[in-house]
């Protein structure tokens, strides 16, 4: 399974990768095979301040609702739109254009408390 | 925790095993909508071994069935299957399950793995007939080969002619060359297709000859959770789910399996609730917004009064639509209603549809 390098993971399954003030979330490759097709992501938060841990959307498969949580804390400033029409994104390319938002970074110092791939790949025993 | 006799060829197959009704059950392989596009397009083999099967035998056979049902057995005839319920005392549905007759002495009854016990029990209570009962669940394996090219994919196993087979009639006969095989023209699927009975020995052996004679049919293996996705896409019913020691057959839409021809356990208070009138009724629904319903999301009017609960929904494979089967206040029942499910706190409006969804 890949889990690139420069990105870092949360415990919780989710990615994040930092770009300047902004960060981008999605899911691991991890979550997406567990979760199987994946058929909708609801998350109606842009524009909302969420805190580190907390749910800033849902994603479903077939079978399965998962919630999504704030790696970090921060601002959701855009959703990734495609979801919409393509949900399935997230099964096939889950680090490109199965992204799911950005943020505007809040606590730079979050960052600090995050797995890198290494850790991540070790607590999944991928 | 059970394994299935075909545990090691899931898990060769690279099947994702869940714990389901005490059994390690494989409920993925490629993933569920390629699986159940494979179901209703060409053909699919399901490992269904956790059901439960009982025998049934001796003179007083056809009575005890006809206590503990609620469908009239008496119009079975040999080789004829029967879909029915065990009613309880108190208005509900111990299970639901499917009555074989094999001969006028001897049926066997297939219900749900989860409710083996339950309904051992159960039918045991009202045996006063000396009906000898035999739970072969254990040394019994099922397959269910499902889809429009099931008959052509099975027809060079056995000198049966497949086709032929009319829907909820079975045969025993000979199959990939082991005796004894119960070839029932059933299914959960509304794909049509076949159920095979028979001893956990052969299943291997099986299992192998139906992937060769299958090959060029497109035949794959097909988990649990593409089964829920073709069963709940036609509206039938899954105990646990649709249906439980709490719902009436009436309520869940399954009178037509429920007759008054007969006297049987709870048979006079049902009779009353068809003469007055249920209160709730099972519906089919589809979403008009985006959401996807689930099992126990509430069921609210516009003004966002409780007016029933969700006990089955997905994102149907087939429609690319979100479905869904719930109990609602009958006033909300009819075809067409708006209806809204509360999803995530969030009343996301519905519309109830007949089934199976189209």
């Amino acid at each position: 399974m890949n889990f690139p390098p420069e990105l870092k993971y949360t415990k919780d399954h989710e990615w994040i990768r930092v770009e300047g003030s902004q960060a981008v979330i999605g899911i691991t490759e991890f979550a997406q095979r567990e979760l199987g097709d994946i058929v909708y992501v609801d998350i109606n938060t842009v524009g909302e301040e969420i805190k580190k841990e907390d749910v800033f959307g849902t994603v479903e498969a077939v079978k399965t609702v998962s919630d999504l949580f704030m790696p970090i804390s921060g601002r959701i400033a855009e959703f990734n739109k495609s979801l919409d029409t393509n949900p399935e994104l997230v099964n096939s390319d889950p680090y490109g254009e199965g992204w799911m938002v950005k943020i505007d970074i809040s606590e730079a110092g979050d960052l600090e408390h995050l797995l890198s791939a290494e850790e991540y790949q070790s607590q999944v025993g991928a | 925790m059970k394994n299935v006799a075909l545990n090691d060829i899931h898990t060769d197959l690279g099947a994702k095993m869940v714990p389901f009704a005490g059994f390690n059950m494989p409920v993925q392989y490629a993933g569920v909508n390629a699986e159940h596009e494979t179901v209703r397009k060409a053909v699919g083999v399901f490992d269904v071994s956790h059901m439960g099967e009982f025998i049934l035998k001796g003179e007083g056979a056809l009575d005890l069935i006809q206590k503990v049902t609620s469908n009239d057995a008496s119009r079975l005839f040999d080789g004829k299957i029967q879909y029915s319920c065990l009613p309880n005392e108190e208005g509900g549905i111990v299970d639901d399950l499917l009555v074989y007759r094999i001969d006028e002495k001897t049926y066997m009854l297939v219900v749900n793995a989860s409710n083996i016990e339950k309904d051992l029990n159960w039918i045991s209570k009202y045996n006063t007939f000396g009906v000898d009962i035999k739970d072969i669940s254990d040394r019994t394996s099922l397959l269910a080969v499902q889809g429009p090219k099931a008959a052509e994919a099975l027809q060079s196993l056995t000198d049966i002619d497949l086709s032929a087979m009319e829907y909820y009639t079975f045969k025993k006969g000979t199959f990939a060359g082991v005796d004894n095989v119960l070839i029932s023209a059933t299914g959960y699927t509304g794909a049509g297709g076949f159920e095979l009975y028979f001893d956990n020995e052969h299943a291997e052996e099986i299992w192998n000859k139906i992937f060769e004679a299958g090959e060029s049919f497109g035949i794959k293996p097909i988990g649990l959770a593409a089964r829920d996705t073709l069963r709940l896409e036609m509206g039938f019913c899954l105990y646990g789910n649709d249906i439980d020691d709490s719902t009436s057959p009436l309520e869940a839409g399954l009178g037509w399996i429920t007759k008054f021809t007969k006297d049987f356990v709870n048979s006079q208070n049902l009779a009353a609730q068809k003469e007055n009138g249920v209160s709730r009724k099972l519906i089919g629904f589809e979403m008009v917004d985006r959401g996807i319903p689930r099992h126990d999301y509430e069921i609210v009017d516009s003004e966002g009064n409780n007016i029933g609960k969700v006990t089955s929904g997905t994102q149907s494979p087939s429609l690319q639509r979100a479905v869904g089967l719930g109990y609602v206040s009958k006033d909300f029942a009819k075809e067409g209603t708006e209806i809204f499910i509360n999803i995530r706190d969030k009343k996301v409006k519905a519309k109830v549809v007949k089934f199976p969804f189209k």
